[in-house]
C-alpha cells in the first residue's frame, strides 16, 4: 500500500469536498490526514492517501473535477503518528500588513530550531494576523527567543505573544 | 444624578496604538469621566449585536468599560446595562473555550479559553460608588475580553492554535 500527498484546489461551491473525496473513495483510495480551509473564495485541501493506486493514477481520478490536483508518493515521517519531540508553543502576532512579516518570525524560530507545525494568517482591512504552532527543541533559551522575536516585531510595528501550549487535558 | 446622553463615537479599528496600549486609572468622578462614560454607553447601543465596549476603542486610553450582555443567547447572569471605572478581576474560576469576535476586529473569530464564573470590582461613574458584579457564562466572557482592552490585549492574543483562528463568515459567529 503505498502513501500518496494529493493538493487539490479550486473555486469555492458546495460539494467540491464530496466530489473529491467520492471520487477517492470510488476507486479504494483511504483518506488518512487532512485538511482543508478556504482562501480567498477558493478551497485548498491536502490530503494523505493511502492506497493501491499510485500518485499518477490518484490524480488521473480527481482529473475530470474541475480542480487543480496534484499528488506524490511519500513516506510516513518520523513524526507521523507521533508526538512531536519538543516544548509545544504557541506564536501569535498581529499588526499593520506588509511584505516580509512569515519570512522575518520564522526565520527568528528557524535560528534555534524551532518547527512551525501549524499556521493560520488571515488579512482583515489593513490587520495582518498570523497564529503559528511551534515546536522548540528542549535545550532553547525560551527567554532569549522571546526577546529576539520582541525585537523582529517592533522593527514591524507587531505586536506579538509567545507562550506554552495549553494542555487540553479533559 | 441626571446621566448625560452622551455620544455614539466611531470605533477604532485594529491595528491602532491605543488597542496596544495599557489604559490609565481614572477618577470616576471627573466630569471627562462621566462624560466619556456616556459616549461608551452610546457607542455600545448603537450596534445592537454589540455586547460591550472598552474605552480605549473609542480612542481613550481609560480605564472604563461598558456592557450589556443580556440579549445574547448564551447569556445566564445579567447585570443589565453598565459602565464600570477602573474595573479590577477578582476572582475568576470555571475555564472553558468559547468562540469570541471584536467591535475592532471585522472579519476574524476565534476561540478563545476563558473563566465561566468571574467576580470584578471596580466604581460607578459620578457617584464613584463601588459595585461588585458577579458574572457567569456570556456575560462573563464579555466583561474579560473588555478587560483584556485595558490592558492591550486583543482575543488574538489569547488563541490558543492555529487553528482556532476563524475568518467571520456568519452574523452568529461571535
Amino acid at each position: 500500500m503505498g502513501l500518496s500527498a494529493v493538493t487539490v484546489l479550486g473555486v469555492d461551491r458546495p460539494g467540491v469536498i464530496a466530489a473529491v473525496t467520492g471520487s477517492l473513495a470510488d476507486c479504494g483510495a483511504n483518506i488518512q490526514d487532512s485538511t482543508m480551509t478556504l482562501l480567498g473564495g477558493h478551497v485548498a485541501m491536502m490530503l494523505l492517501v493511502s492506497g493501491d493506486l499510485s500518485s499518477e493514477q490518484l490524480v488521473k481520478q480527481l482529473d475530470t473535477l474541475d480542480l487543480v490536483v496534484t499528488a506524490s508518493a511519500v513516506d510516513a515521517r518520523r513524526h507521523f503518528g507521533c508526538k512531536a519531540g519538543g516544548l509545544g508553543y504557541v506564536l501569535t502576532l498581529h499588526g499593520p500588513d506588509r511584505p516580509g512579516i512569515i519570512s522575518a518570525v520564522s526565520g527568528v524560530l528557524a535560528s534555534v530550531g524551532g518547527n512551525i507545525t501549524g499556521m493560520s494568517t488571515r488579512l482583515t482591512g489593513r490587520l495582518y494576523v498570523l497564529i503559528a504552532d511551534v515546536d522548540i527543541p528542549e535545550p532553547v533559551d525560551v527567554a532569549a527567543l522571546m526577546c529576539d522575536l520582541a525585537t523582529v516585531g517592533s522593527g514591524l510595528d507587531l505586536e506579538i505573544t509567545f507562550r506554552p501550549v495549553e494542555p487540553d487535558l479533559l | 444624578m441626571k446621566r448625560a446622553a452622551g455620544r455614539a463615537r466611531h470605533v477604532l479599528d485594529a491595528p491602532h496604538p491605543i488597542l496596544s496600549t495599557a489604559a490609565e486609572q481614572v477618577d470616576p468622578a471627573d466630569p471627562n469621566v462621566v462624560a466619556a462614560a456616556a459616549d461608551l454607553l452610546a457607542t455600545l447601543r448603537v450596534e445592537p449585536s454589540l455586547t460591550g465596549l472598552a474605552a480605549p476603542q473609542i480612542g481613550l486610553s481609560w480605564r472604563l468599560i461598558a456592557f450589556d450582555a443580556r440579549r445574547h443567547p448564551r447569556s445566564r447572569s445579567g447585570a443589565g446595562e453598565l459602565v464600570v471605572v477602573n474595573p479590577l478581576l477578582a476572582q475568576a474560576a470555571g475555564w472553558r473555550g468559547g468562540r469570541e469576535g471584536c467591535a475592532s476586529i471585522t472579519g476574524l473569530t476565534a476561540e478563545v479559553r476563558r473563566a465561566t464564573r468571574i467576580t470584578v470590582h471596580g466604581r460607578l461613574p459620578g457617584t464613584g460608588d463601588p459595585v461588585t458584579i458577579d458574572a457567569d457564562s456570556f456575560e462573563a466572557r464579555c466583561i474579560q475580553h473588555q478587560l483584556d482592552h485595558l490592558d492591550g490585549l486583543l482575543f488574538l492574543d489569547r488563541v490558543p492554535r492555529a487553528l482556532a483562528l476563524h475568518r467571520k463568515l456568519h452574523s452568529c459567529d461571535s
